[in-house]
């Protein structure tokens, strides 16, 4: 038990320190990225290649002064940040990031008494059985954060930004949570540790599910606030919506809860999609410090892909309107999610129990075969522009009823 | 028809969005891997495809004679010119009759960039100069003063030529 402890807080320690280093990383990555992509160099004035510059930033941060608004709801002003950082941070202890480290010691430390354990540890901080379920719940509650910063600033920006963050939020979550449910039902289990499993047993969930990875790639956009989702934001229309208020380290704060959810739903996008820290073939089943450590480091790999499509996507798409935001999350994705789930239950039962395939690689294969159809059937009907329409789709002159 | 208006006309039917999505991500993609255009200043003042025009108006620079004396005769055409007044000039007389400014000073704050006063200057004294880099510590600073003047070694800058309008 003592030895479970000792672990978990090292494990806690060493997930906290990744993030927080990671995310004040990010920050300098996703300046780097927007640079290159405009020609540009990016910071590279402090430290090597401009690698201290979140550390300047961040004591920049610290020692400026922190204004509130006069008339802002104080409590509710001091504890917003806290309230959208909190749960950002939750999530990344649910994220397996290698394969379980073999580990057998037993030792005792004066008062404290003994410490044990015997066999492998996984390595994520909470192996919870409920998984994703768990991603989902907490990561709804970061729309309070949001929320209460706009109204509690007493500002109309910062109240429209918080309106349309948590509308925003609130949609995309339920096309988000509809689109795991094929990842549930081909895995039959919601924790992350069984997920990978069956995923290294078979193929990557990208394949058999594509549209679910789609929706969810695309609700994860919307989830975290960014572009081509960042109504909340939106600088040209609402300064900078429900952070307008905030200054020093409390602005700071919204900014880690961006980025550690970004990390967050690149993590799951990695973990749900593109087998978590699975390496392809057998070689890192065998477990030891070894597969621990290249597993890790794949992982890392996968995560760092997903995060830098997640700033490439912010500095290709111009911002949506705020109607086609939800005309997309209500009429395309969820109703997409909803008749994907019928669709996955279908071909799984068929696959499964008409067809007989229960090898999972020839079973993801056929499901695969399945998606080729339905992706190509979506995303032509997604191109030809019937779901979104443009501003200038008016009706033509004959369709007008005179 | 009044004026040349051009009327776009508007797709009837909008195609595309996952192929244009597609074809702006691969644009930005490979835009990470095009020369930077960034001109990294502090080290780097100009480039093969940039440098500062030769007829940048920047802060004054007087010339000087052969022994090191000022060119300037202190006939007063340049404070007469000046449209914002920031040249102070005190003429004097030496024994020969030669007239050499007593006092000639130039507040850059005041100063709008003109370049009248070289454009009036008959003896091709005083010069508006190529540079741009003017901090100081002090506002006092930014007041010229002769010795100041004569002091600066920046080029000066080449006046318009009428005859020559791009400056080929």
């Amino acid at each position: 038990m003592k030895g479970f402890l000792l672990l978990s807080i090292l494990k806690m320690l060493f997930v906290f320190t990744v993030i927080m280093v990671g995310v004040a990383l990010l920050t300098l990555l996703e300046r780097k990225v927007s640079a290159w992509m405009q020609n540009r160099h990016g910071p590279n004035r402090v430290g090597w290649a401009g690698l201290l510059q979140p550390a300047a930033d961040g004591l920049k941060n610290i020692l400026k002064e922190e204004t509130y608004p006069a008339l802002a709801t104080r409590t509710l002003f001091f504890l917003a940040p806290a309230m959208s950082f909190i749960p950002a941070l939750l999530l990344s202890a649910v994220i397996p990031f290698a394969a379980p480290l073999p580990l057998d010691f037993d030792f005792a430390l004066g008062q404290l008494g003994r410490f044990a354990w015997h066999g492998a540890m996984p390595m994520v901080v909470a192996d919870l059985p409920i998984g994703f379920l768990f991603v989902l719940a907490i990561s709804s509650l970061g729309v309070y954060g949001v929320a209460l910063a706009g109204w509690s600033s007493n500002s109309k920006y910062a109240l429209l930004g918080g309106l349309r963050a948590s509308a925003q939020m609130i949609s995309y979550e339920v096309a988000m949570g509809m689109s795991l449910i094929p990842v549930l039902l081909l895995s039959g289990n919601v924790s992350f540790g069984a997920i990978i499993r069956d995923q290294q047993a078979g193929l990557w969930y990208v394949l058999p599910l594509f549209l679910s990875f789609f929706i969810f790639l695309v609700s994860g956009f919307a989830e975290t606030n960014r572009l081509p989702f960042d109504l909340p934001e939106a600088e040209s229309e609402l300064i900078a919506g429900y952070h307008t208020e905030y200054s020093a380290m409390k602005f700071s704060f919204f900014f880690i809860a961006e980025y550690a959810n970004v990390v967050t739903v690149c993590a799951m996008v990695t973990t749900l999609f593109f087998g978590g820290w699975d390496i392809p073939g057998h070689w890192d089943e065998q477990g030891g410090v070894l597969q621990t450590l290249a597993t890790g480091g794949f992982f890392f790999l996968k995560l760092m892909f997903w995060i830098f499509v997640v700033m490439w996507v912010r500095w290709t798409l111009p911002r949506f309107r705020y109607d086609q935001l939800m005309a997309l999350g209500w009429k395309v994705l969820t109703p997409l999610a909803l008749a994907y789930i019928i669709v996955m239950c279908v071909a799984i039962y068929l696959i499964e129990h008409v067809a007989g395939l229960t090898d999972p690689t020839l079973r993801s294969l056929a499901l695969f075969g399945v998606n080729v159809v339905i992706g190509l059937l979506v995303f032509g009907l997604l191109d030809s522009g019937v779901f979104i329409r443009g501003a200038d789709r008016r009706p033509a002159a004959s369709e007008v009823v005179g | 028809m009044a004026i040349g208006v051009k009327v776009l006309k508007r797709p009837e039917r909008q195609v595309s969005y996952v192929r244009a999505t597609l074809k702006g991500m691969a644009l930005t993609f490979k835009h990470m891997f095009e020369p930077k255009v960034t001109l990294q200043y502090p080290e780097q003042k100009s480039s093969a495809d940039w440098s500062i025009s030769q007829r940048w108006r920047g802060t004054h620079r007087m010339l000087t004679d052969e022994q090191g004396r000022s060119k300037c005769v202190a006939c007063g055409l340049c404070p007469q010119i000046c449209p914002s007044n920031c040249i102070k000039l005190v003429p004097g007389e030496d024994e020969e009759g030669n007239r050499y400014p007593l006092i000639y000073e130039i507040d850059e704050f005041r100063c709008i960039f003109c370049g009248y006063c070289q454009e009036v200057c008959p003896e091709e004294a005083i010069h508006m100069g190529v540079h741009f880099e003017n901090s100081e510590y002090t506002r006092g600073r930014f007041v010229y003063d002769l010795e100041r003047l004569h002091a600066q070694t920046h080029p000066v800058s080449t006046l318009w030529d009428p005859s020559d309008p791009r400056g080929q």
